[in-house]
């Protein structure tokens, strides 16, 4: 019985990978892209949420994470195209090779939070906010002047190799990985420092270390979305990850609630899917971003959900209630 | 030689462009200690208000015949008006943005301003609503500025220095310099400057003094939204490609000047931006001008890593 909690670690995602794959099978063509969106704004809003919501740091650097792991899955999918591991074929050993390159997207990506947190998490808030942006727009720089990286014509015509199983796993993935840090140690040290840094110190939690440890892991899953969101397009510019990335990432976590998984969840899909629908009127699209920001600052500071969760609702609850007591009736 | 003149020439008009922003930062983050960011977008809409009343009062360009009396004091209109236009913008956005949040937490006023710079940068790009007597909004193509005064390069300078000089770039600096002794003024000799400094302070105490403090948060706004519109129309006039995300940079840049001279600390702004514009004409200058943007912000690590107070701050201690 010792291996239930690895099996039912791995469970959702075996029940999910035929879901996703049906997914992709039924979307229409016209809707897939819009899809893939979804998913990967789910991953960039949880992995933002993480350290904008759980440990209460603002950060506005999530697009600079995000193109250095999409410049390094590009450059490795570039690299291994047409190379093909003999034992397996084609289609599979690209795939491999693809897992390959987003291991690699979010390990530099990690590395790149890391050389970033380092110094700037031992600011306060609003400086974070602002050394954040800047470091985001130095990576910007670098790579809009670095030749191998095409510059600020960046890389084109990515073999194309994400499918919606590959959204949908890296989207549950980060949301996993979200829930799981939210009930862990690690986590709990994380909302001390949001409720309270100088006492969260005081009980000795090691602050910025674990500010560092979030802001790490959120990188990584930045460099994630990155490499699949510029897989799927088959394109990689500079100017895919401006700073308006940024607050695009940061208008769905405080939509959703700071420090709410399924209200980030919830804020990507709804806001991703309508906005879309609003593609005619693409001028008011950031107008209607601004104006949703101030209205929701003005009105509920806190976001739809708070800090709670989706099941924390209650008609939810309440229903969650009937269920339970349902069950223990008989 | 001559390079290194030319390099303090560029630097010190950028600098004093960034100076001029940099107040507004300093200043709102002194009252309220809340980062201001849509105020590199006030900047923008004052290189917009400049262009509009240029259009509309000298149609488009100065009058050649006029004599040189009139196109001053139509210049002077033009810069006033636009500044008059900014500070009603800043009081607004301080009315309806800021302070029905100022009780909240900090993190919620920097989201709103975050909003409101959005707001403003592609409110300023939609397709004109209306053609006359002006298109607003602008639209997202860049437009020209009109040549408020005709352009002349300072001879003596070229022949002898070898350095060019435009007597834009003098008028520039010379207003720049005049508007931050009027400030200096107005924040060291006035009772309105008492009252900002006892706000910043302790606004809860100088309330209990009697200072009005909402009053005097409304004023600052007014001020430091002024003296961006003053720094975007000396920019536009010299540099005359205007667009709606132009402000963006310079913004950011001025508060990594408000930053370096210590943010709350007006001179310290004034120093900032004057050093941070030679700091990246120099650095640009002599190096790889492709990284022009990552110097300031280069900087502004390291100043937070190496003195989070700036160079003039004072250093506070948080206390519990």
């Amino acid at each position: 019985m010792r291996a239930w909690p690895i099996v039912k670690s791995f469970l959702p995602f075996v029940i999910g990978a035929p879901i996703f794959w049906a997914l992709g099978v039924i979307t229409p063509e016209a809707f897939r892209l819009i899809l893939i969106t979804v998913f990967v704004n789910i991953v960039l809003a949880v992995s933002l949420n993480v350290v904008n919501g759980f440990t209460g740091q603002f950060s506005l650097g999530h697009a600079g994470f995000m193109a250095v792991g999409a410049y390094t899955a590009a450059k490795i999918t570039i690299a291994l195209d047409g190379v093909q591991l003999a034992f397996l074929p084609p289609a599979v050993s690209d795939q491999v090779f693809f897992a390959f390159a987003l291991a690699c997207a979010m390990v530099t990506a990690a590395l790149a939070g890391l050389l970033v947190g380092m110094p700037s998490l031992r600011l306060r808030g609003d400086y974070l906010a602002i050394v954040t942006l800047g470091f985001g727009e130095i990576i910007r720089s670098i790579i809009e002047n670095s030749k191998p990286l095409g510059q600020a014509t960046g890389l084109s015509g990515l073999p194309q190799r994400v499918n919606m199983v590959w959204v949908g796993l890296c989207a549950m993935a980060t949301i996993v990985m979200a829930r799981r840090l939210a009930t862990s140690t690690q986590g709990r040290a994380l909302f001390a420092i949001r409720e309270d840094e100088v006492a969260a110190e005081a009980m000795g939690v090691d602050t910025t270390g674990y500010k560092v440890r979030a802001f790490v892991i959120s990188a990584a899953y930045a460099g994630l979305a990155g490499a699949l969101v510029s897989n799927a397009i088959q394109l990689c510019t500079p100017r895919m990850f401006t700073f308006v990335r940024s607050i695009e990432v940061v208008v769905l976590v405080v939509l959703g609630g700071l420090g709410s998984i399924t209200g980030s969840v919830v804020a990507a899909v709804v806001l991703t899917i309508g906005l879309e629908a609003l593609r005619e009127f693409q001028s008011f699209r950031m107008v209607s971003y601004a104006i949703l920001l101030i209205a929701l600052m003005l009105t509920r500071p806190q976001g739809l959900f708070g800090t709670h969760e989706l099941w924390d609702l209650p008609f939810i609850k309440r229903f969650s209630r009937t269920a339970v007591r349902a069950k223990e009736a008989p | 030689m001559t390079e290194f003149l030319q390099h303090l020439v560029n630097g010190l008009s950028v600098g004093a462009i960034y100076a001029l922003v940099a107040l507004g930062y300093t200043m709102v983050y002194g009252v309220l200690k809340l980062i201001n960011f849509a105020h590199g977008d006030v900047y923008m809409v004052g290189a917009f208000a400049g262009y509009y009343l240029a259009t509309l009062i000298m149609g488009g360009s100065y009058d050649p015949d006029a004599t040189t009396a009139t196109i001053f004091v139509q210049a002077l209109v033009v810069t006033v008006g636009a500044m008059i236009i900014c500070g009603a913008l800043g009081y607004t956005i301080e009315r309806f943005a800021y302070r029905p949040l100022r009780h909240r937490a900090r993190l919620t006023s920097l989201i709103t301003a975050i909003g409101v710079s959005f707001l403003l940068e592609f409110g300023f790009q939609l397709k004109p609503w209306f053609k006359t007597p002006i298109e607003f909004p602008p639209g997202s193509s860049f437009r020209v500025f009109p040549s408020l005064i005709p352009r002349s390069q300072w001879e003596w300078a070229e022949n002898t220095l070898g350095v060019s000089v435009s007597n834009l770039d003098m008028y520039g600096l010379l207003m720049a310099v005049v508007l931050m002794i009027m400030l200096q003024y107005i924040v060291y000799r006035t009772k309105f400057g008492t009252a900002m400094r006892a706000v910043s302070f302790d606004w809860q105490t100088a309330s209990l003094m009697g200072i009005p403090v909402n009053r005097v948060i409304s004023w600052t706004f007014v001020l430091g939204s002024a003296l961006a519109a003053a720094a975007g129309i000396i920019q536009a006039v010299s540099r005359p490609k205007i667009d709606p995300l132009f402000g963006l940079m310079p913004g950011l840049k001025a508060f990594v000047a408000a930053v370096l001279g210590g943010i709350g600390n007006v001179p310290g702004a004034m120093v900032g931006g004057l050093v941070l514009g030679l700091a990246e004409e120099y650095v640009a200058g002599y190096t790889d001008s492709s990284y022009r943007d990552a110097i300031a912000f280069s900087v502004l690590i390291l100043v937070l890593l190496v003195r989070p107070s700036g160079l003039f701050g004072r250093v506070t201690v948080e206390k519990v």
